[in-house]
């Protein structure tokens, strides 16, 4: 693959697209996780909605 | 699964989390292929050389930043007429994403643009609108994180969001009302696409890949969403038992 004079642009764009939606994906797991964690630390203590029976049902 | 059952947080959960697996893998797969063509088998341009490459991301970004604006202008009617209990969370779930794919578009378009136009920035009616869509994402971002209450700020951001649709048609036609350097519509116009298919074909491989991109991150971030209400709900009721 030859990218001719102007192969700088070309790498910059794709780099920073690949570290843009990188940072997507990781930040929406690490949210995921943070929410997860929560809820479960909430649930641990004995708060837990009151539908939650009938709905995993 | 009927779809009013959709309407059903629980059961969109557990429908995401079934779906979810077979998206990323989709998107992988496509974004293998669709790069491989770009990067090894697409020529280089006549013209632009080998800078063609960086429209395999600037165009696919383009669209899903007026795609994504189009999806919350659909949910903030949802959120307004209909009252769908999932509607604002698809909104302020696919805000971020649009935001970072308008950002995509705008910064590859500025890589692309100096060596072609030898400016990395002109004020011209399409850079400019799609400047004013960056700008009214931050907007709508801004919004859900000023107001604490999430149904009013999803009031308030499903009216921002449909007045900052109007933008959406000034993006399309801008380069038909004014003068430009950018150049006219070339895939999605009246009458066939105006690229050659060794170029087209690769170009609707990435903008597929993109759009199953989008559509795993709005489904994962729609399902952090109702995870993070959850946990609203809970404190709230913490607090209301320790009051």
């Amino acid at each position: 693959m030859h990218l001719g004079p102007y192969a700088g642009f070309i790498i910059a764009a794709y780099a920073v697209a690949l570290a843009v939606v990188a940072g997507l994906i990781g930040w929406i797991i690490a949210d995921h996780r943070a929410q997860m964690r929560t809820l479960h630390d909430l649930e641990t203590r004995g708060i837990s909605r009151r539908s939650s029976t009938r709905e995993v049902a | 699964m009927p779809l009013l059952d959709l309407a059903n947080p629980s059961r969109f959960l557990s429908l995401v989390d079934r779906v979810l697996p077979w998206l990323v893998v989709a998107t992988v797969a496509v974004f293998a292929i669709g790069l491989y063509q770009a990067l090894l088998v697409a020529p280089d341009d006549y013209q632009q050389g080998a800078t063609v490459k960086i429209m395999f991301i600037h165009v696919p970004n383009a669209w899903l930043a007026m795609f994504c604006w189009v999806v919350m202008s659909i949910a903030a009617l949802g959120t307004l007429v209909w009252r769908h209990p999932l509607a604002d969370v698809a909104a302020k779930a696919a805000a971020p994403l649009g935001a970072a794919f308008t950002f995509l578009c705008l910064l590859t378009g500025s890589l692309w643009g100096r060596p072609m136009w030898g400016a990395y920035w002109v004020w011209d009616g399409r850079l400019t609108s799609v400047l004013v869509l960056f700008i009214m994402y931050l907007a709508v971002l801004a919004l859900w994180r000023t107001v604490e209450d999430p149904s009013r700020a999803a009031c308030a951001a499903a009216i921002l969001t449909l007045v900052g649709a109007i933008n959406l048609p000034i993006i399309k036609f801008s380069v038909y009302w004014w003068a430009t350097l950018h150049q006219p519509a070339s895939v999605m116009r009246l009458g066939a696409p105006t690229i050659h298919s060794s170029i087209l074909v690769p170009l609707l491989i990435m903008g597929l890949a993109f759009m199953l991109l989008f559509l795993t991150l709005h489904l994962a971030a729609m399902r952090n969403e109702i995870l993070r209400r959850r946990v609203r709900t809970l404190r709230l009721m913490q607090a209301q038992a320790g009051a």
